[in-house]
């Protein structure tokens, strides 16, 4: 998988409305109106969500006339590189948050030198 | 940047992040419990040191408590606590006591007040590896990546 995939894979499961999407597709395939019928929103942003979704390329619509159904391309997600990923997101926020307490070391430690 | 490796052919994960405080501040942040428990999250949860020796062959366990007061208990053994440039633990999941990891973090000097730290994971298997990256450290937290999960397991069937 690209690294530009990737991003737009990842960029897609961000939400947590498409990721609940994509659950839910893991059942079963479904019509746009059944997609949308838990959420409070729009048809309209409902689509949006699967725009985004389909640019990633983890899911289809099956062309010709209405009511189209969207299924799961499961094979998009590269399962290690997905999990990899979010690990490396994890870890990102672990070590954001070290960032701002070794902020405040430093802040504590020239205070010291200054005052010896 | 935080960069993350799964090694192909041993169960290991490398995580390797640059920080601007020397090797003593970022060892610091390591060993002491109350510094410790700021930073290691996960964001929606509060940590809960129960027990820090962080000598060589001292112990450790910390509880992480989800706002519904769902508590997620860790524990492990220093192993080797080198001030300032590396730190060798051993690391359980108590929900899963059979499983142990041996992590080191080395506190690598880049001059100029800044440190990279290179951290690796070591788990007893391939299944135990993928298994960690699977969950992370927030195993059933998120529920839209908890479904995600189940769907990534259904589907390697």
């Amino acid at each position: 998988m690209s690294t530009d995939t990737l991003s737009r894979t990842f960029a897609a499961l961000a939400d947590p409305t498409r990721r609940d999407i994509l659950a839910r597709l893991s059942v079963a395939d479904a019509t746009v109106n059944q997609l949308a019928e838990p959420y409070r929103m729009s048809l309209q942003a409902v689509y949006k969500h699967l725009r985004v979704l389909e640019e990633a390329g983890v899911v289809s619509r099956s062309p010709g006339p209405q009511p189209r159904i969207v299924r799961l391309e499961a094979s998009a997600l590269d399962q290690m590189e997905v999990w990899i990923e979010r690990y490396r997101r994890q870890a990102e926020e672990r070590y954001h948050r070290l960032d701002r307490v070794l902020a405040e070391l430093r802040d504590t430690d020239e205070n010291e030198e200054r005052h010896r | 940047m935080t960069t993350v490796t799964a090694d192909p052919t041993v169960p290991i994960v490398h995580i390797t992040r640059d920080f601007l405080a020397t090797p003593e501040q970022v060892f610091r942040a390591h060993t002491d419990p109350e510094l410790f428990a700021r930073w290691v999250g996960p964001d929606t949860m509060r940590t809960r040191i129960d027990h820090w020796d962080a000598r060589s062959g001292g112990s450790w366990r910390y509880v992480s408590v989800t706002d519904d007061g769902v508590e997620f208990a860790v524990r492990g053994c220093f192993h080797d606590v080198r001030r300032p440039d590396r730190i060798v633990q051993t690391f359980t999941f108590e929900r899963e006591p059979d499983g142990v990891a041996l992590q080191t973090a080395w506190f690598e000097d880049l001059g100029n007040g800044r440190t990279r730290l290179r951290a690796q994971s070591l788990v007893d298997s391939f299944e135990g590896r993928d298994g960690m990256l699977k969950t992370g450290m927030r195993r059933g937290l998120d529920d839209g990546y908890a479904k995600l999960d189940r769907m990534l397991i259904n589907d390697n069937r």
